[in-house]
């Protein structure tokens, strides 16, 4: 049983409200951050616990929050992304349908540290109930001294605004979700000027996910060095994995990083193992847009070695043989999985997704679509394999914000590791219709060359 | 205050850095893009450029066709940035290198680029009002490989009304957002803007509305494409056909400069737009603001009475429209000096109505067919 930090209380009845919420525990941490621990040492004890983001990309939080501008009589803000839209992801809906009051009372601590007066949570529109949730314990919280003006006598004021998207996956992007809260349409800016210094209204800006914000709760009531012990080298803390697909007991776990892959899919504590008595096929480890990975790989790292549930070894071997811890959106895909369908399903999704900025991007997701599209429904020739490579390869790399990457990983993983299956998908246009390649050698034990 | 705040800015601005394109050493105020300083170097290190505009606020960034390589980032942190930039946007440093023509990285990227903006644009240049002096054409035939590989439908849009003076193509858009901005910061009032995302986004009017803002006309100018054009000169005439003509006006409106090209053909305007520089942009006016013109000259002063013409413009030679050759007579020179080795003719006399050779009395009117030497003998 690995050590909950977060959704310790979730099944606590009634924690939803802040009652109970208080009753366990609850707004410790903003009592012993305004009154004993200034805004200095509230960063100071993030960086020592190694926070990493929680959102994808894995940057330190405290690093990020030191580089935050101070300049005289410009406020700051925190802004919260809750626009948790990748597919396969959905902690962040869990920790706040369940937990609202843990990323309030972390959205307390995180904005005295950054000393944002008015910070706001920036939550995708398909969320809707969860937005009349949170309203309600940032009432709750605001009734009890916690929010509003002059916050436990320590002249710190403080407002959370919720704010909706309109269901567009690109305002998840930090630049893209400033431009959609100030109202504009959702186009990503160009770094630099990174948001720490001109973000939402041109003011200082810390753009942190949900999952962040919340962690920043036990970090201030355990201590940074504490919470740096738990997990592994730079992956410390804890992280929620959301797992889906063809697995027994989908849902949202709480992991230690310390748990191998293998554990984490066939303990019963988790996902219970692959549904219906099947064979794992494949799996994206890390929310949709990171690489796919074939079992074997999944399993061990090309040099044979035991693969972790963390960021380092997720991400051991590259994207030649790795992948990635992204936002936890563990996709599970069993023997009877399509890894051209599902590679279909995902450039479609990007290729709607695409704010249209970038021309490579703009352009080439259509292009991967309708290519892999054609392969799949048995008109695709060989050649498209390699055009399918060289879009992706123009792709990556040239766009200004990440999606371009994002649509462009999947694609090249899927082919990196699975050309066999797209080939035969070429090579027998009327069979791929009536079945599937199945496992094949995916689960095969991988070679790996000794020196002696 | 005000003169130390003075002495500030002077400072500022002779600051001074040293950037490398393409190992040519250039100085440049701080601040500068590398796209820029590289155009101070000219040339072909120039990265080519849809989407900026340097009269336009914001712009840049998104055609990703001016893309470089950093291979030095400065002389304080040497190290090359991770990814090829955007040059247009991203500004020198004191000791950068840049590559752009002598990066393989860079002219594949470039490649890609272009393929991908020609995937879905029509190619009806033999239809379109913009060929000759399109951007995207010239774009594909510098950088564009031979050939395409796409073979699916392209896309198309339902047709937008943009009233009577602007057409609309919007199947041949390439999204640069250059009317966007320029709908934004020249008018008051924004019709203007991008509806939907992806490649299925496109420019519209809010509800199909007409632009009637005085200065919309100049949407047409920024477009590099033909998705904007003028309704006024469609399928009028091919512009190499006509002769671009420097003129001015008094115009009333005070934010119109009344400098502008007139496009002729004879004696008949055809068409009349903006003046460009060599990068294809809005050219300075004399008084020294962006030369925008008005509605009016544009659309409406289509008389040569209407304009003061200051004489034949100046148009790149590798550009379709200097074929005319109607810049000035070249004169052939005098030969009879270089023939007699440095002396003067003594005596010169014109032998041609005596002489019977070449048949003086020909009246070349009266024959059906092209003249022939043999008509002469």
């Amino acid at each position: 049983m690995s050590r909950k930090l977060l959704l310790e209380k979730a099944h606590v009845e009634g924690i939803r409200y802040y009652d109970v919420y208080r009753r366990e525990g609850g707004y410790r941490s903003v009592e012993k951050a305004l009154k004993e621990l200034g805004p200095e040492a509230i960063v100071e004890e993030v960086k020592k616990s190694g926070l990493r983001g929680r959102g994808g990309a894995g940057f330190p939080a405290g690093m990020k929050w030191s580089f935050i501008a101070k300049p005289e009589g410009v406020p700051r803000h925190l802004v919260c992304n809750a626009d948790e839209s990748e597919p396969g992801t959905f902690k962040d809906r869990y920790l706040m349908e369940f937990l609202p009051h843990l990323l309030i009372e972390g959205l307390i601590v995180s904005s005295f540290a950054l000393g944002s007066n008015d910070t706001y949570i920036y939550i995708r529109g398909e969320y809707a109930w969860i937005v009349d949730i949170l309203e309600q314990a940032i009432t709750e919280a605001k009734d009890n001294g916690w929010l509003g003006k002059n916050i436990l006598g320590t002249g710190f004021d403080c407002n959370i605004h919720v704010q909706r998207g309109a269901g567009a996956y690109i305002c998840g992007e930090e630049t893209a979700l400033l431009e959609s809260l100030e109202g504009k349409r959702g186009n990503p800016r160009l770094k630099p000027p990174f948001p720490a210094v001109k973000g939402v209204w041109d003011r200082p800006t810390v753009v942190n996910n949900v999952e962040t914000l919340a962690a920043v709760v036990p970090i201030i009531n355990m201590g940074g060095d504490e919470y740096a012990k738990i997990g592994v080298g730079r992956s410390t803390g804890t992280k929620l994995i959301s797992a889906c697909g063809n697995i027994n007991k989908p849902g949202v776990y709480e992991i230690d990083m310390t748990i191998s892959v293998e554990d984490f899919i066939y303990s019963d504590e988790y996902c219970g193992g692959i549904a219906n008595g099947k064979k794992l096929k494949a799996c994206i480890p890390g929310g949709s847009s990171v690489p796919i990975l074939p079992a074997n790989l999944l399993l061990k790292t090309a040099k044979g070695e035991t693969r972790y549930m963390n960021y380092e070894s997720l991400s051991d071997g590259g994207f030649a043989s790795g992948s990635m811890m992204g936002s936890g959106g563990f996709i599970v895909l069993d023997e009877d999985q399509c890894v051209v369908k599902n590679t279909l399903t995902l450039a479609r999704f990007y290729r709607h997704e695409s704010c249209g900025q970038c021309s490579p991007c703009r352009e080439g997701t259509g292009w991967m679509e309708k290519i892999l599209h054609n392969i799949e429904y048995g008109k695709g020739k060989l050649s498209d394999i390699d055009l399918l490579w060289d879009i992706q390869s123009k792709i990556e790399g040239n766009t200004i914000c990440p999606l371009g990457d994002a649509a462009a990983w999947p694609v090249a993983a899927a082919i990196r590791h699975f050309r066999d299956e797209f080939e035969w998908h070429v090579l027998n246009p009327e069979e791929s219709q009536k079945r599937n390649y199945g496992l094949a050698h995916y689960a095969d034990a991988i070679h790996v060359p000794v020196t002696v | 205050m005000r003169t130390l705040r003075e002495k500030n800015k002077t400072v500022a601005e002779e600051t001074l850095f040293k950037v490398t394109i393409d190992n040519i050493t250039i100085e440049v105020p701080a601040g500068t893009t590398i796209l820029n300083a590289a155009r101070k170097i000219g040339g072909e290190v120039a990265p080519p450029a849809m989407c900026y505009y340097s009269k336009l606020q914001g712009s840049g960034g998104k055609c990703r066709t001016c893309l470089v390589e950093v291979s030095k980032g400065s002389e304080k942190d040497p190290r090359p940035m991770p990814k090829l930039v955007a040059s247009c946007r991203t500004t020198v440093m004191d000791g950068m290198e840049v590559k752009n023509i002598t990066s393989p990285k860079v002219l594949d990227a470039r490649a890609g680029v272009v393929e991908m903006l020609l995937i879905n644009h029509p190619l009806d240049c033999p239809i379109c009002d913009q060929a000759g002096e399109c951007h995207l054409q010239d774009l594909s035939y510098e950088h564009g490989k031979n050939g395409t590989r796409y073979e699916f439908q392209r896309r198309t849009f339902p047709k937008v009304d943009l009233g009577d003076k602007i057409q609309l193509h919007m199947t041949r858009c390439i999204l640069c957002y250059r009317c966007v901005f320029t709908a934004d910061q020249l008018t008051e009032k924004r019709e203007h803007g991008i509806l939907d995302r992806g490649d299925h986004a496109q420019i519209a009017t809010f509800i199909q509305k007409n632009l009637q803002n005085d200065f919309i006309g100049n949407v047409i100018d920024v477009c590099p494409v033909g998705a904007l054009t003028d309704k006024t000169f469609r399928f009028k005439n091919r512009v190499w056909f006509t002769k671009p003509v420097d003129a001015h006006r008094n115009c009333n409106n005070p934010k119109c400069c009344g400098e502008v090209q007139l496009w002729m053909r004879g004696d008949e305007v055809f068409r009349v737009t903006a003046r460009k520089d060599e990068w294809g942009e809005i050219k300075e006016a004399s008084n020294g603001k962006t030369g925008w013109i008005c509605n009016e000259c544009r659309f409406d002063k289509k008389k040569t009475t209407d304009w003061i013409i200051e004489g034949p413009s100046h148009i790149n030679r590798h550009s379709v429209i200097s074929q005319g050759h109607y810049v000035g007579v070249h004169k052939p020179k005098e030969t009879f000096t270089a023939v007699m080795h440095g002396r003067d003719p003594k005596l010169l006399m014109n032998i041609h109505s005596v002489s019977e050779v070449n048949k003086p009395n020909i009246d070349l009117s009266l024959l059906e067919r092209p003249a022939h030497s043999t008509d002469f003998k």
